[in-house]
């Protein structure tokens, strides 16, 4: 009977199988930081772009508004958002992800001020969505509301939201909790034209809210309408 | 409670693995060991052999069987046939009659009381050294026998020696992937057969020295799987068990999901009860690598699949869930929807790397298995489909068996 056990064996397969996991661990981690890094350089595009078309704002503000609204950067933010809400559920919510979080919602909130700027100058048709989530606790809530969010966004390419997470540990972003009064007793929160809706908002709801945004601006015209035009021309 | 859950998943990950490269390190050990001899091969001696081909309701297939024993390249005389008909309610006992014309060929009818009792008859009319059964759906390669004793020539240690069973006449997809699931068994048996710890003795063509049976007692009901049962009181009791690659044994094998459950039920909640039986076996030295592998092996591979089973469910119906919660939100909204792959999305958590790994040693078996059975290095398309319809199906016979043992109920032969 071959009943002899060859412990030496069992041994060298377990530092084998303990190898392997320390292998696949330093890949996992390797490619996580490559990753990181990708999302790095995303934001830091972004950033050097919000900060061009700031400066070219401020420069060519009152001369013209038609190079200025060409920079849009709606989809780059959104898609860095989907990477970094991809990051912290897949990468683990490391420091960096955090960090990279904060800077992400600093460079919303730039956008949303440009953009704000922008539209208000140059009579440029769009409406501005502020939501307000959490993540520090189980919110189905602001899961359902982010889904009417994004077919919202979908559905109207003027609507631009700009999404923050209630606990992130950045002045700026208290500094909006701040200013609208908003409790993380009642998130979800938005913010459409200086409005504060708490509470889930129905995707009928929000549109009919987004529509008459629309309206009032098309009623409006733009502060720098006939100062821009006269010096284009 | 999340946590508990994550360190199950990697222990029994890191246990996969263990045993995967254990079978692994085993094949590099005795690859020069791996011999597939395609001549006919000679014995210094020919002992004489019984075989025991029982059936109940075999009529398509035991003419077959028979006359692949008188096939058999081996001296006729030197062959005892007995076959049992265990109250067939077909026309199998008229199929039989047929051959009771044979001077090595005596047939047998009694009442139906299961595979074990119509081998028990067989044995108390064995007058051999030697002792095997051959299944009444399988059929025996003309050199499967010559080739098996040769390996009681060599080694007067060994008490059973196994044969590579594949699969017979493969007709759909079914079958195919149980082809390429029969090319692993061979693999995995020759390594457990390296290693000292064979568990199961297949009903097709498994030869015994009759002093097995003699000193140990005759077949047991073993939960339906005397195979499997036999096999364990050999471990118990130190016999040796072997297997030999290159005699090979056709089995039919179930043509429909339905059959085919039912098979593994019956297999799977052989190896739970026998293992529950023979519990005292378990994680002792003094029983070998049977005790200290195989068996650990085998419950970790039921809790593994159980496990992996839940987690799959459980992410399925989070996702179900999911995707209801979007239709009762925003309704049907297919617009704007960006199917573009970015690989930033690939999945890099460190278990893939290992599951991959799985994967690629569980291949790498079935291929070696081939090569063992075939004497060809192949890879085939069934190959890659065997994992989809296996991790969806298996974890139904393997739960149902474990619930079938809890609840104490027997599942029925076929």
């Amino acid at each position: 009977m071959n009943n002899n056990i060859d412990w030496k064996k069992y041994f060298i397969v377990f530092l084998i199988t303990i190898g392997l996991f320390l292998t696949a661990g330093y890949l996992s981690n390797y490619l996580g930081n490559k990753k990181i890094d990708q999302l790095k350089s995303i934001q830091d595009k972004i950033a050097i772009d919000i900060l061009s078309s700031e400066t070219q704002f401020s420069l060519l503000s009152e001369l013209s508004c038609k190079n200025v609204s060409g920079s849009l950067l709606s989809g780059e933010l959104e898609e860095l958002g989907r990477k970094l809400d991809w990051g912290q559920d897949n990468l683990g919510s490391t420091e960096e992800v955090s960090y990279l979080k904060k800077y992400y919602s600093l460079l919303q909130i730039k956008d949303y001020l440009l953009m704000k700027k922008i539209s208000s100058s140059c009579g440029v048709k769009s409406a501005f969505i502020l939501y307000f989530y959490t993540t520090a606790e189980n919110c189905s809530l602001c899961e359902e509301e982010s889904l009417v969010l994004t077919s919202l966004r979908n559905k109207y390419e003027e609507l631009r939201v700009y999404s923050f997470d209630y606990s992130t540990d950045l002045s700026a972003v208290k500094a909006l909790l701040k200013i609208y009064k908003i409790k993380d007793t009642e998130l979800p929160a938005l913010i459409l034209d200086d409005d504060l809706l708490t509470g889930f908002h129905t995707l009928e709801d929000l549109e009919s809210r987004v529509k008459k945004s629309f309206k009032l601006q098309e009623t409006k015209p733009p502060a720098g309408e006939n100062q821009s035009d006269k010096k284009s021309s | 409670m999340i946590s508990i859950l994550n360190i199950t998943f990697y222990v029994l990950i890191f246990l996969s693995v263990y045993v995967q490269v254990f079978f692994f390190v085993t094949f590099l050990e005795n690859r020069k060991r791996i011999i597939v001899r395609n001549s006919k091969i000679k014995l210094r001696s020919y002992p004489s052999v019984t075989i025991a081909v029982s059936c109940f309701n075999e009529e398509a297939t035991v003419g077959k069987t028979i006359q692949s024993i008188f096939s058999l390249n081996y001296p006729k005389d030197k062959i005892e046939i007995l076959i049992v008909d265990d109250g067939s309610l077909d026309n199998t006992w008229n199929i039989i009659s047929k051959f009771a014309q044979y001077s090595n060929v005596k047939i047998f009818r009694k009442e139906n009381g299961g595979k074990y009792t119509a081998l028990n008859l067989a044995l108390e009319h064995t007058k051999t050294d030697f002792f095997g059964g051959l299944d009444a759906d399988s059929f025996a390669d003309p050199e499967s026998l010559v080739r098996i004793m040769s390996y009681f020539e060599k080694d007067s240690n060994i008490m059973a020696v196994v044969p590579s069973v594949t699969v017979y006449d493969f007709k759909n997809t079914i079958q195919n992937t149980q082809k390429v699931e029969y090319h692993m068994g061979v693999y995995l048996k020759k390594m457990l057969g390296f290693l000292g710890g064979i568990n199961v003795t297949p009903g097709p063509m498994t030869i015994f020295r009759k002093c097995v049976f003699d000193d140990l007692g005759p077949y047991k009901h073993g939960h339906n799987t005397e195979d499997m049962e036999i096999a364990f009181r050999m471990q118990k009791n130190l016999y040796k068990i072997e297997h030999c690659n290159d005699a090979y044994v056709y089995t039919t094998t179930p043509t429909t999901l339905g059959k085919l459950y039912r098979q593994r039920l019956r297999w799977i909640y052989g190896f739970i009860n026998n293992t529950l039986d023979y519990k005292s076996v378990i994680l002792r030295k003094k029983y070998g690598n049977f005790s200290i592998f195989t068996l650990p092996m085998g419950i970790i591979s039921i809790i593994s699949v159980t496990y992996l089973f839940c987690r799959i469910i459980y992410n399925l119906v989070s996702f179900i869930y999911s995707k209801i919660i979007v239709l009762k939100t925003v309704g049907f909204n297919f617009t704007n929807t960006n199917f573009n792959f970015d690989p930033f999305f690939l999945n890099i958590r460190f278990f893939i790397f290992l599951v991959v790994l799985v994967y690629f040693l569980v291949i790498f078996a079935m291929i070696s298995g081939r090569k063992m059975a075939e004497g060809k290095w192949r890879i085939s398309l069934s190959m890659v489909y065997f994992f989809p319809i296996f991790s969806i199906i298996a974890p139904l016979w393997i739960i149902s068996a474990v619930y079938s043992t809890l609840l104490r109920r027997l599942p029925a032969w076929r």
